[in-house]
């Protein structure tokens, strides 16, 4: 079937190419046909990546080592279940189901708007299938996931270990449809700058898929985030790594986006800046697609050394000159409606937060490329550090959550006196007392978590008073009951007040942020068996070694060497722990004869214990010494060399009992840490106030409210 | 490569062709529903409007506009509204909800 799947990438290039073509002579010529023709080649797309991605899947589901790409990113002893994943491990096939998502996610728009925008349309569907040409191109010339070879090996190298995690299965597919969300407003936009419409019709009609496109984007960071924290054995969620980076850049400049794009609709203002912002993301975007497989910058989640540079650099050189070139001939069109009436309103808000996310931008931005612009200065790759990161994102992080509090308060255009009493007292004084309550308890050892804290109490009150009041108003407005109202509320208003949970997930996020960092104790122990180790007020006591050995199809995938920990506190026994590490053999040595040889030679992975509570986790990782069994080793592999795999399994045996029974030394990591659920309890309210904001509001309601409010501007017709 | 392959090649390609060439087979007019496609964007725009007049009124419920500032709000957002209305029923044929 890799012929199908090759040809179905052939196809997808020239109907990309008639599409251009037939969009943009449809556009200029005035001939609808075309333009009807050219969002067909679209659904095209969408038709022949669906083949292409379904013939892929088959091939590592069934483990058919003919496909190149599946003998070097799955094997017979990979879970079933990771071999589905595995097929975006590679690079060939990650860039299959980029274009795929973007082929799904540009069809459903252009359905949409099938009879609206018929100006802008054709070229963003132009656009858009501009993307798809540059992924199809790179998947027929350059990385085809369909090459075979005549005679397939007889086993896999297998997936990467550390994707093997659930998290692993769901990440990379929503960063995936983040970036790919984000190419619809931004071929939009382009198209609104073309033919000069650049009212806030492009952003209505696009919205939606830019809330899509953050929501995914989001979960897929946090998801790497929980990854992070619970697979790679260091005890962070965040190391300011340069893919993670990559991700946090479109979410941040698109979050500033979905801010502002508000002030666009309101007052008419803000025009260049959302158009730039929108083609930054857009750009950031694809920016974010290529560091992850690129490998020029060092990353632990660069999976591969891309040879796609040069492709790469050249399409996001043609989206910054192509996108500078736009707004700046369009500037006049671009012109504001009106002007900023108050420093005090929310329009002065939004611009604040808009200025603050942009400038988190930049610093990642800037981070995460020095690297590479200190080699281009000075010759010499250097790197800066999660400090140099800290000292800049923590203050613009305080200012940020503080601005998200007075964003839903304060009124549009001009506020008074009274109403940013009316709007602030409560919260102000909720901040206060938590400020008062931490001083008095003695937490407030360190000023910025402190002040965390204050903002975050500061952002939840805002909310609940606005969800308070606005119940209030609409319990007079229907007469219905207060949780009646309440419910009615976010139903009649899921924009607005899906925002506002949003805001109240990020406060808990940050609180988990500052609450971690600021008050973990981590601590590097070697201890031998019946040893303890002392760490934030806990007692670890190493009680035992295990060991686990892991066979799939007959075949050894890995051993396991663990510790069992018992956790106590004040004396009382508060947890007992197992964490492990992971070897996968490399195949090498088990092709040559002696399996036990290679056991440690191959990739490595953490299992963690960990005692998580709504307080406090408890981390613990080992680090086993396979130098201690090396003796052994060597004497296995020379009694074994060439013998059936069954004696080989009883050598495995034998070493792991000789590890379990001989009280080596190992190295451990001890961590105590307050507060990260609710980083990731913070994540899931973001989330689900993400969703209220997506869904659609009910017909039943739109349909009330259309009849209701028809008849009064029919009244003024009347009068009129 | 087996016999199928070739053939599943063959259908995919006459079904792409055959998807996307329907708009220039059935011609430019019937492509064509101009009329139709503006009456979605002031439909929208309508939806939009109302949206708008109803967030004011939540706003000064909630305290977030002054009477003042919500009633020159409310007049321009329904005088806007008005607009889009009329423009509707320049259009003729179905009646705008």
């Amino acid at each position: 079937m890799a012929t199908v799947g090759q040809a179905c990438l052939i196809l997808s290039l020239a109907v990309c190419a008639f599409g251009i073509g037939a969009s943009i002579y449809g556009a200029r010529a005035g001939r609808r046909d075309w333009v009807a023709a050219g969002r067909r080649s679209v659904y095209a797309l969408a038709l022949l990546s669906t083949a292409a991605f379904v013939v892929l899947e088959v091939a590592f589901l069934t483990s058919d080592f003919h496909y190149q790409v599946v003998a070097t990113h799955s094997s017979t002893t990979t879970p079933f279940f990771y071999r589905f994943a595995a097929a975006w491990s590679s690079q060939e096939g990650s860039l299959l189901l980029w274009i795929w998502l973007l082929s799904m996610w540009s069809s459903l728009v252009l359905f949409l708007v099938r009879r609206r925008m018929r100006d802008v349309a054709p070229y963003a569907q132009a656009v858009l299938l501009g993307f798809g040409a540059f992924f199809a191109g790179l998947l027929v010339f350059a990385a085809s996931p369909f090459g075979v070879v005549a005679v397939a090996p007889t086993e896999g190298t297998g997936l990467n270990p550390l994707l093997r995690h659930p998290s692993m299965m769901i990440h990379p597919p929503m960063l995936y449809s983040g970036y790919t969300l984000w190419a619809v407003p931004f071929a939009f936009a382009i198209g609104a700058l073309i033919v000069r419409r650049v009212d806030a019709e492009w952003i209505r009609a696009t919205r939606r898929f830019a809330l899509a496109a953050w929501f995914f984007l989001g979960v897929g960071i946090l998801l790497g985030a929980r990854w992070s924290y619970s697979e790679l054995g260091w005890g962070g969620y965040w190391a300011w790594d340069p893919v993670e980076n990559a991700s946090l850049l479109p979410w941040l400049t698109g979050t500033a986006f979905l801010h502002s794009i508000m002030v666009q609709e309101k007052r008419g203002m803000l025009k260049v800046w959302n158009a730039s912002l929108i083609l930054i993301t857009g750009t950031l975007a694809i920016l974010g697609t290529f560091l992850v497989r690129s490998g020029i910058l060092d990353s632990i989640h660069a999976f591969g050394a891309s040879t796609l540079g040069v492709p790469f650099v050249t399409l996001i050189g043609a989206m910054i000159v192509g996108s500078l070139v736009l707004v700046v001939t369009r500037r006049e069109a671009l012109r504001t409606e009106h002007h900023l009436d108050s420093l005090l309103s929310r329009e002065s808000v939004f611009l604040g937060n808009n200025i603050v996310l942009v400038g988190l931008a930049f610093v990642v931005f800037w981070g995460t490329f020095f690297p590479l612009i200190s080699e281009a200065v000075t010759g010499t790759k250097a790197a800066v550090g999660p400090p140099w990161f800290d000292q800049y994102t923590v203050p613009l992080a305080l200012m940020l959550v503080l601005l998200s509090g007075i964003g839903p308060v304060i009124a549009w255009r001009r506020a008074t006196w009274s109403n940013v009493r009316r709007g602030f007292l409560w919260p102000v004084v909720a901040a206060a007392v938590v400020v008062v309550g931490l001083v008095s308890f003695g937490v407030a050892t360190n000023g910025a978590a402190v002040i965390m804290f204050a903002l975050g109490a500061f952002v939840l009150s805002v909310v609940a008073q606005e969800i308070v009041r606005g119940a209030g108003a609409r319990r007079a407005m229907s007469g219905d009951g207060s949780l009646r109202a309440a419910a009615s509320l976010f139903q009649r208003n899921r924009r607005r007040y899906g925002g506002y949970t949003v805001h109240v997930g990020m406060s808990v996020l940050f609180i988990g942020v500052a609450a971690s960092t600021a008050f973990q104790n981590a601590r590097d122990v070697r201890m031998v068996p019946g040893q303890s180790a002392k760490v934030g007020g806990y007692v670890v006591k190493y009680v035992k070694p295990t060991t686990r050995e892991v066979w799939r199809g007959g075949r050894l995938e890995r051993i396991a060497l663990g510790a069992d920990l018992e956790v106590r506190k004040g004396g009382k026994r508060v947890a007992r722990l197992h964490t492990e590490r992971g070897y996968y053999p490399n195949p090498a040595p088990f092709a040559t004869g002696s399996l036990v040889r290679g056991i440690f030679e191959g990739e490595a992975t953490s299992e963690v214990g960990m005692k998580a509570g709504l307080l406090r986790d408890v981390w613990t990782a080992v680090q086993p010494d396979p130098d201690n069994l090396n003796k052994v080793i060597d004497g296995l592999a020379a009694r074994t060399q060439g013998k059936p795999a069954a004696e080989q399994g009883r050598a495995v045996a034998g070493l792991l009992d000789f590890y379990r029974q001989g009280a080596f030394p190992s190295q451990f990591r001890l961590i105590t840490s307050p507060l990260v659920a609710w980083i990731w309890l913070g994540g899931l309210i973001v989330f689900a106030g993400g969703l209220i904001a997506l869904w659609p509001a009910p017909d039943g309601a739109r349909g009330r409210v259309r009849g209701r409010l028809a008849a009064r501007v029919a009244q003024d017709l009347g009068r009129a | 490569m087996n016999v199928l392959e070739p053939l599943l090649v063959i259908a995919l390609l006459g079904a792409v062709v055959w998807l996307i060439s329907a708009p220039l087979r059935a011609g430019a007019a019937a492509a064509d529903e101009a009329g139709g496609a503006q009456r979605a964007d002031l439909e929208a725009a309508k939806e939009t409007k109302y949206g708008e007049i109803r967030e004011a009124e939540l706003d000064r419920r909630t305290g977030k506009l002054s009477g003042n500032d919500w009633r020159e709000v409310d007049r321009q957002l329904r005088a806007e509204a008005v607009e889009i209305l009329a423009r509707i029923d320049a259009l003729g044929d179905t009646p705008s909800r």
